[in-house]
């Protein structure tokens, strides 16, 4: 019944502190209405006041705030409450037990409002904390000449909890009485035309991050390296793998952790996106002061190596993350047949995922890493200068050295096309499934091209060309993955019949899981003649033409 | 949504500091609830310090919605729809408020008929914001008073410990039972008690404990709740532990029971 209006940090400024600004916008309010402080222990007053500890949660890749939605975890007297804030809606579901320094997962909140608002966003990632800010509020009413409430003023002093705690500028709200919005809009005016006073562009957590040197949104999956059109190709190569590394770094801890699936998801997309990146320029990095033949191949075959290291734990969970869906579609059997499928899956993910930790945690791993980044910060910053550059352009090694981003870009999304198209018209309704599978890796291929190479095309071509492409890519992976699912759980059958885990019942089941994945193959085969026609016919290539002509090709 | 109407025929009877305390009372046990002060007087908006502001019973017309009037009070929870002193022409305006043509052919104005309801369809938006509605009434016997006993689940109905107020509480219960389809709950108690006097000490005693639409709880006549006035607040908030604020309290406890 109190909407809240715009709020305001009070800063200060000249010399003068937060605490000098709010006294300042105190003593001018003063000269309008009756300010008067708010005790929450009087009956029937409000409790705006006193002191929080609020936990801003979102998931490692800030899926909430990049959907414009802010989840805190306030602790009360009894448990506490989550509340999540989505525009001017505010929805609470008040919490027991939850410990908010504490990674959880969809299935680890109770039921309720929140927890069912959040749940398609935030699945299968888990809840962090991102940052922790205590407040110690005071609130004040400000009363006409009836002395009647007619709005409030709330002081509050933030800070980040901690050996030495960072005090953040106070922030003040004005809330509004309902039918007194004249006065509550006046009380605003007065607090924000205060010297020192400015209005709070973003939330306290955001804030709170700032102070602790990150910043919200800081981590994505996404590419955006920080290339240009005319950078020279072996800086925007090393630019683009440079962010592919940094992008497998900052899942590793997860990954040990095993707070979420996600974690291992991205560091293998890394993973698989810099082997693309190899195979596709990965000469632009060969040349003078550059890699050699040899350490290039050297560093593919290693990243071959953590890719494959990455497979058998991804492929589990992939099993796994599905599992509730694909026992629920079950026409024949029950749900319960195949649990013991289940425990003979999580046996398996606990043993392969030791393996991938031993692995991640190795000599070999952590060497690597180290070198390439040593190496790609090498070349990144190398001065170059035009002449030495265009001398190198002799040899088939170091042939792109001399080029420029813009044209390796257009160059290898090129030839990346053309490989598509080459093998997608030769696809018949009687190809082999290999020769799809060929074509999906292709297909991958460009699209991580486009995806490297996206800042130098126009969005408005790139757009409609990766949404064709997407949809192909969509038929083709879902060809291919249930291919290989099907494989995998006959595999698994044949281990669990050999272990003696595996009841009659439950083959059944499994039996019949393989039967749904069948026929959403033939389904994906079925489609796939339509979505190649849509990306690749007269109009696709014209796109594909369009997008790299705007380039320096 | 529950609706509560204070009503009685006559005036100075305890009606408007009952709905602001129980009103009061509602909110504080956590619903939401609006106080509509009917009453041209507007003794319920000056308790609350709220002006009587709307002009023109725009309101009734149905031409301004209910939404715009509310005002919040001091308190969590409590809403307040001020009084208007178009307030004294009522009758008129909701005789002019029901359907133009079923007026013109003279059914609108039969018993319980359209203008008799129009407060009813008046309410029926806060359903989705309030849990709660008092409806504190203006003493009459009139087209207002009808509309309020159609569109309360409840009419608190306070009693002075006299004979002849009885009798109002008995033609008051015979009016209601003629409604067709909804019919409120009567629920009467004994205002303005003193103790001092026998008449009232034996009619309260005795009617309590006789009649089941008279509550066990009766509000002593006490000068701190005529300090309301001053105080501009209600006395379960500037005199929570007085014998005033906890005879309301028990009044409270004991119409939720009923209704259960």
């Amino acid at each position: 019944m109190t909407p809240g209006l715009a709020g305001f940090i009070a800063s200060g400024d000249d010399g003068q502190t937060g605490d000098d600004a709010v006294a300042g916008v105190l003593a001018s309010l003063a000269a309008e209405f009756t300010v008067r402080p708010e005790h929450g222990s009087r009956p029937g007053s409000r409790t705006d006041g006193g002191t929080r500890r609020l936990t801003w949660l979102d998931t490692f890749d800030w899926r909430l705030y990049r959907a414009g939605l802010s989840l805190e975890f306030a602790t009360a007297r009894r448990g506490g409450e989550l509340r999540l804030t989505a525009g001017d809606v505010v929805t609470a579901q008040p919490v027991t037990g939850f410990q908010p320094s504490r990674p959880h997962l969809l299935g680890d909140l109770p039921d309720g409002p929140v927890a069912d608002r959040i749940a398609g966003l935030v699945a299968p990632r888990a809840l962090l904390p991102m940052v922790t800010v205590t407040t110690v509020a005071t609130a004040y009413r400000l009363l006409n000449s009836d002395d009647k409430t007619v709005a409030r003023l709330v002081v509050e002093h933030p800070s980040v909890p901690g050996a030495e705690p960072r005090p953040l500028p106070p922030r003040l709200a004005v809330t509004e009485v309902r039918g007194y919005q004249t006065e509550a809009r006046r009380a605003s005016r007065l607090v924000g035309s205060g010297p020192g006073i400015a209005p709070a562009t973003e939330p306290v957590f955001a804030a709170a991050l700032r102070a602790g040197g990150h910043s919200p949104a800081g981590y994505s999956n996404k590419i955006d390296a920080a290339i240009t059109d005319t950078m020279p190709a072996p800086r925007a190569a090393a630019t683009i793998l440079l962010r592919l590394l940094d992008t497998v770094d900052a899942n590793v801890t997860g990954v040990f952790a095993d707070t979420d699936t996600e974690f291992l998801h991205d560091l293998r997309v890394s993973v698989r996106r810099t082997r693309s990146a190899l195979k596709l320029f990965g000469d632009a990095l060969t040349g003078r002061k550059g890699l050699t033949a040899d350490e290039l191949a050297f560093f593919a075959a290693e990243f071959k190596w953590v890719g494959d290291m990455t497979t058998p734990t991804r492929d589990l969970d992939v099993h796994l993350l599905d599992f509730e869906l694909t026992a629920a579609t079950l026409a024949a059997a029950k749900p319960d047949d195949l649990e013991p499928f289940r425990v003979f899956l999580e046996q398996r993910r606990r043993r392969e995922f030791r393996a991938l930790t031993r692995g991640l945690r190795s000599q070999r791993f952590t060497t690597l890493t180290r070198d390439w980044r040593t190496r790609l910060t090498a070349l990144q910053q190398a001065p170059v200068n035009g002449k030495t550059a265009a001398t190198v352009r002799s040899g088939s090694s170091g042939k792109a050295a001399g080029e420029t981003a813009g044209s390796l870009a257009a160059e290898r999304t090129r030839a990346a096309f053309e490989k598509v198209v080459k093998r997608g018209v030769a696809i018949t309704p009687d190809s082999p499934a290999e020769s799809l599978h060929d074509l999906r890796k292709r297909a991958k291929e460009l699209r991580y091209a486009l995806e490297f190479f996206a800042p130098l095309y126009d969005p408005a071509v790139s757009g409609k060309v990766v949404g064709d492409l997407k949809r192909l890519q969509d038929v083709l992976g879902e060809f291919q993955d249930t291919e290989v699912q099907i494989g995998e759980i006959r595999a698994l059958a044949a281990a669990m019949l050999a272990a003696g885990e595996a009841p009659a019942v439950t083959l059944l089941a499994m039996g019949e899981v393989t039967a749904g994945l069948a026929a959403r193959q033939r389904a994906a085969r079925a489609g796939f003649e339509r979505r190649f026609s849509a990306f690749a016919d007269i109009d696709g290539q014209r796109r594909m033409a369009l997008l790299l002509r705007g380039t320096a090709g | 949504m529950r609706i509560y109407a204070t009503y009685n025929i006559k005036g100075g009877v305890g009606k408007t500091t009952a709905a602001v305390n129980l009103a009061y009372l509602a909110a504080e046990s956590g619903l939401r609830t609006v106080l509509w002060d009917l009453d041209p007087q507007g003794a319920a908006s000056f308790m609350f310090r709220v002006k009587p502001k709307v002009k023109g019973g725009a309101l009734i017309r149905g031409t301004r919605p209910l939404d715009e009037a509310i005002k919040g009070t001091d308190f969590d929870n409590l809403d307040l729809i001020p009084a208007d002193f178009t307030y004294r022409n009522m009758d008129l305006l909701l005789g002019s408020a029901g359907d133009a043509s079923a007026a013109k052919h003279g059914s609108g104005d039969a018993p319980g008929g359209k203008p008799a309801r129009k407060l009813s369809k008046l309410l029926a938006p806060l359903a989705a914001e309030y849990d709660t509605v008092f409806l504190d009434c203006p003493p009459s016997v009139s087209l207002v008073s009808e509309n309020v006993l159609h569109a309360a689940d409840v009419v608190v109905v306070p009693l002075i410990p006299t004979t002849l107020s009885v009798r109002t509480l008995d033609q008051l219960s015979g009016f209601v039972d003629e409604f067709n389809g909804h019919r409120p709950e009567l629920f009467a108690f004994f205002s303005m008690v003193d103790r001092r006097k026998k008449l009232h000490r034996e009619i309260a005693e005795q009617l309590s404990a006789e009649r089941s639409d008279v509550a066990a709880t009766a509000i002593p006549a006490l000068s701190v709740i005529e300090t309301m006035s001053v105080e501009r607040a209600p006395v379960t908030v500037f005199a929570p532990n007085s014998a005033a604020a906890k005879a309301y309290r028990a009044l409270w406890a004991e119409i939720q029971a009923d209704g259960e």
